[in-house]
């Protein structure tokens, strides 16, 4: 946000929801500020339309650094607790980290009835990491650009500090676990017992014929409901955390009535970061206990 | 142009009313249906909340998604880029 000049609504909205994108800009282009670019160069987006030319190999600068980041604080922690662990009676902080693990190790029980070594783990970082990313939120919306503008001196700064609101983040989470889900099926019902799940459901019947017929409409059915797995868990996360960033940056366009607005939407939010987190984990342990379970 | 702002945000208008309003029912169905099992047998409260915030989660799951849908038409139309 430039100091000095006013921007419009419009303007501060567009400002709050564009990343910093890194990539490369085609030789002739004609950039922001006017000149054009001599030699095909890997630069930062300085507007919404040079990040969108930018095209498809462009990095999400932002987005990458704070959940790296926030991975890293999150194994740093656990793995200091993780090393102090002993039989005695925990406090403080120990206790709080053992309530996290006790907290996922029961949601998977409950669920997850075949034998396998990943799955808790893998639960309890998708819900740390989830949450914590999510957190990121409730720090004030013009914060930590504004510290990224002086550090860098560079008054038209973008920064989006929550990386659940940029999609790919969440998609990369969603295709990691459907990837999980194809390789477990495969793996405990083999090539021909995975196909045969997707086309011999819900339709099916002793005649060879009939089975032949039914095949392309189960496929169909059971196709868009494999493939609606990783893109709704997806969207699902990100829709929630974009809309919430959304409501906090109207809310910051009203004036001195912010700050009740904002505290009690900050409120709520709290709520809605926590639930996403958990629905995210609790979706990923049912994905993966359907995909080993035999019928 | 002004016809294509005009429809989209009626577009965006009925993507957000109706995503609330299904939601709205929904979450209705659903706390009624926590409540009454909760007080036929008071001690299962704890799981059936748990429950009910999984299913929570997954009622809004469309809702958040037109949500978004609706933003993107209302912040950077692509009916409107079509123009140029």
């Amino acid at each position: 946000m430039a100091s000095g000049e006013g921007l419009t609504s419009n303007e501060y909205m567009q400002h709050h929801l564009q990343n910093l994108v890194y990539g490369k800009l085609p030789i002739g282009y004609e950039r922001a500020d006017g000149h054009i670019v001599e030699q095909a160069e890997w630069t930062f987006a300085h507007s919404p339309k040079e990040a969108v030319d930018m095209g498809f190999w462009a990095y999400n600068v932002d987005t990458l650094g704070v959940s790296i980041v926030l991975g890293l604080v999150f194994s740093f922690l656990f793995y200091r607790v993780a090393k102090k662990a002993s039989t005695g009676v925990p406090s403080g902080f120990t206790n709080f980290i053992e309530m996290c693990v006790e907290f996922v190790n029961t949601n998977v029980k409950e669920i997850f009835h075949a034998k396998n070594n990943v799955i808790a783990p893998l639960s309890l970082t998708i819900f740390c990491w989830v949450v914590l990313m999510n957190t990121m939120d409730l720090i004030p919306v013009d914060i930590i650009p504004l510290i990224a503008q002086t550090v860098t001196g560079d008054p038209h700064l973008y920064f989006k500090a929550v990386p659940t609101t940029d999609p790919n983040i969440t998609f990369g989470m969603s295709i990691g676990v459907f990837i999980l889900i194809i390789y477990y099926s495969i793996k405990i019902k083999g090539v021909g017992g995975f196909l045969g799940e997707l086309t011999l459901h819900p339709f099916s019947s002793n005649n060879l014929i009939v089975k032949i017929m039914f095949m392309p409409f189960n496929f169909l059915l059971e196709g868009v409901s494999l493939i609606a797995k990783p893109i709704s868990l997806a969207l699902r996360l990100f829709g929630n955390l974009y809309a919430g960033e959304l409501i906090f940056l109207l809310i910051a366009m009203l004036g001195y009535w912010q700050l009740p607005l904002h505290f009690v939407w900050a409120v709520f939010h709290i709520l809605i970061v926590l639930l996403q987190a958990f629905v995210f984990m609790m979706l990923t342990i049912v994905y993966l206990s359907m995909a080993h379970e035999h019928h | 142009m002004e016809s294509i702002l005009a429809f989209t945000s009626l577009g965006v208008l009925l993507v957000l009313g109706m995503g609330a309003f299904g939601t709205a029912i929904g979450f209705g169905v659903l706390g009624g249906k926590f409540l009454e099992g909760s007080a036929r047998q008071p001690e299962l409260a704890p799981m059936l909340q748990g429950k009910m915030f999984l299913v929570a989660g997954l009622i809004d799951a469309v809702t958040m998604i037109g949500i978004g849908i609706g933003m993107w038409f209302t912040l950077a139309n692509p009916f409107l880029a079509y123009l140029q």
